[in-house]
């Protein structure tokens, strides 16, 4: 008997269709699984067994009554514990929302269960999202399956490391920074950001608005493209949402799988390849570049001066945004409230259920924030990071005007071991150097992996224009029928 | 110099209504200052004339049109409430003084 969990969602989705698997028998495959490594792994903060079970159970039910299946109906799938799951504990990876369980599903839930995706579970996280080795966590840290004493890149840590451990051959995660392109990319797995707009913010826990973008997770191009084309597309909860139809991200993923890019042109970001980057990325990367040129690719060089600055720009932009959104955990409505003896005013009450219920990186970005949009610091800080955040925009326009899409690696380092850099809060930041440009200027960028660095995943990055989804798509399934994927060592 | 002194932090927490310890206070005001340090880098860009992006999306005031459409029960609203009381979020006492005495 085959082992389901090994195979490609893609795979999963016909063995079902075809009735040589039911999804339920496929679920508890997966279960079963988790069963057996998350104790090492820690990539789920809460498993859903029988709402897992029901949902696949319904799948099976609609097959024997011959209605007809989407692409991935009775698929597993893992969502990030950023995404509101109703009546499914949602923490965000905070003690603030220890216990929440929301009373309505977010958006992207929504479509995964109307395409009868089967929702494992949550998966763990840096505390908010904020953080690029899940190391924040509150509720502890998940660790790579490729060496388990090191990081799984964050902040959707629990989302890469699922599909690493084949625990779940989709997951959803979200995207503020590069929380799911570097955890894809330190992991062996592909993670893609979509366009801003082009996947629904509606139930997302709010870190910073202008930036969160909900994406795809899977272990190989197509798989994850499928993922994209269910979750993706108009909403009109989230006023943010682009009004036009998702490109066509499977499609192109085809195309690519095809191995042939005769056309295309790639421009490779300098200002990403020069320090910064270890020596042993460095080298996959440029094996990759050369894979892509043999596949037919134009490869030129384009410089980004202003992505220097995407990095400090970033960390005044996303910590203003979270301490105006994290403002309503005040101990009200939802979650946690600590020291309520009916003598403390509210304002007590909401200070000490703040200090109990964040943890370090949230606090300190929300200390950030206050700063920064605090008046006499305002246009130094706040209002120069927005200008400088138009700078980097024309940067990219102006490099989409010579080139289809631009690469470099997707994190300057491999998965680093747990405690390396959480007494350092800004050696933390400098994991997201290459992946935060994108998520300034709003375009969609995927990482897939292109290689190994002393044993460890590395991935390469496709960042495309606004709306280009499908292009990243394109080249990101050329590389892999390149260079193949990556397996881990059993666990 | 530091960017940030401790007494400053104490104030951004005070503003972000968090209770920081005396320890953390310590710890934060060390951190803090070197993230300051590091972002002020945005600063070296000439971007005086430059206009600010808040936002990448080009959409504005999007409306939608005045239909009443279901919604949340009041038990679900107040279903994560840390304390609720006839169909309402019960708060902490909100005046300094007890007004009742």
């Amino acid at each position: 008997m085959t082992d389901v969990t090994k195979l490609s969602a893609v795979e999963i989705a016909g063995l079902v269709a075809n009735g040589d698997a039911s999804a339920v028998e496929v679920t508890r495959a997966h279960l079963d699984r988790i069963g057996a490594v998350d104790d090492r792994v820690h990539a789920f903060l809460h498993v859903d067994t029988d709402g897992a079970l029901a949902a696949a159970k319904a799948v099976d039910e609609r097959r024997a009554a011959g209605e007809e299946l989407g692409p991935l109906a009775g698929v597993p799938v893992a969502v990030k514990d950023v995404l509101a799951t109703k009546g499914v504990p949602t923490t965000v990876g905070s003690k603030i929302l220890e216990g929440w369980r929301p009373p309505y599903d977010s958006t992207i839930v929504e479509r995964l269960r109307a395409a009868g995706t089967v929702m494992l579970g949550k998966t763990n996280m840096d505390e908010f999202a904020m953080g690029s080795s899940t190391e924040y966590s509150a509720y502890g840290p998940t660790r790579n399956p490729w060496d388990t004493e090191r990081i799984p890149g964050g902040s959707g840590g629990g989302s890469a490391a699922a599909l690493a451990a084949y625990e779940a051959p989709l997951s959803i995660g979200s995207d503020t920074g590069g929380s799911i392109r570097q955890p894809g990319a330190v992991t062996g797995t592909v993670g893609a950001k979509p366009t801003y707009g082009g996947t629904s913010r509606y139930g997302l826990v709010a870190f910073s608005s202008s930036l969160d973008t909900p994406g795809p997770c899977a272990r190989n191009v197509l798989d994850a493209a499928l993922l994209h084309q269910v979750i993706g597309g108009h909403d009109p909860r989230d006023s943010t949402s682009i009004p036009a139809p998702v490109p066509d991200v499977v499609g192109a993923a085809r195309l690519g799988a095809s191995g042939d890019l005769t056309g295309v042109k790639l421009g490779v970001v300098t200002e990403f390849t020069g320090e910064g980057a270890e020596p042993g990325v460095m080298a996959a990367f440029r094996e990759s570049v050369e894979a892509l040129a043999k596949l037919g690719a134009e490869i030129v060089e384009i410089s980004c001066p202003h992505f220097k600055y995407a990095l400090p720009a970033y960390y005044l932009i996303a910590p203003s945004e979270c301490s105006s959104n994290l403002a309503r955990f005040d101990g009200v409505r939802f979650g946690l409230r600590v020291g309520d003896d009916g003598n403390r005013s509210l304002e007590e009450v909401m200070s000490l259920t703040r200090e109990a219920g964040f943890g370090p990186e949230v606090k300190r970005r929300i200390m950030i924030g206050t700063y920064a949009l605090s008046s006499g610091y305002y246009d130094a800080y706040y209002g120069q990071a927005q200008k400088v955040r138009t700078l980097i925009t024309r940067d990219f326009t102006s490099a989409f005007e010579q080139v289809d899409a631009l690469i470099s690696p997707t994190t300057p380092f491999v998965a680093f071991p747990i405690g390396a850099r959480t007494s350092d809060p800004y050696q933390m930041y400098l994991a997201d150097l290459f992946t935060i440009p994108t998520n300034l200027y709003g375009g969609p960028a995927i990482s897939v992996p292109c290689g190994l660095s002393e044993g460890l995943p590395v991935g390469l990055q496709i960042m495309a224009p606004t709306m280009a989804d499908d292009r990243m798509y394109r080249v990101a399934a050329a590389l892999e029928s390149s260079v193949g994927t990556f397996t881990p060592p059993a666990l | 110099m530091a960017a940030i002194s401790r007494e400053e932090v104490a104030h951004l927490a005070r503003l972000s209504r968090l209770a920081v310890t005396e320890e953390e206070l310590d710890t934060f005001a060390g951190q803090l200052d070197v993230i300051l340090q590091s972002v002020a880098q945005v600063g070296e860009v000439a971007a005086a004339d430059i206009p600010p992006t808040s936002h990448s999306v080009p959409l504005t005031n999007v409306l939608r049109e005045d239909v009443v459409t279901p919604s949340l029960t009041p038990q679900e609203a107040l279903s994560g409430a840390p304390d609720a009381e006839e169909q309402r979020f019960r708060v902490p006492r909100i005046l300094d003084e007890d007004v009742a005495s």
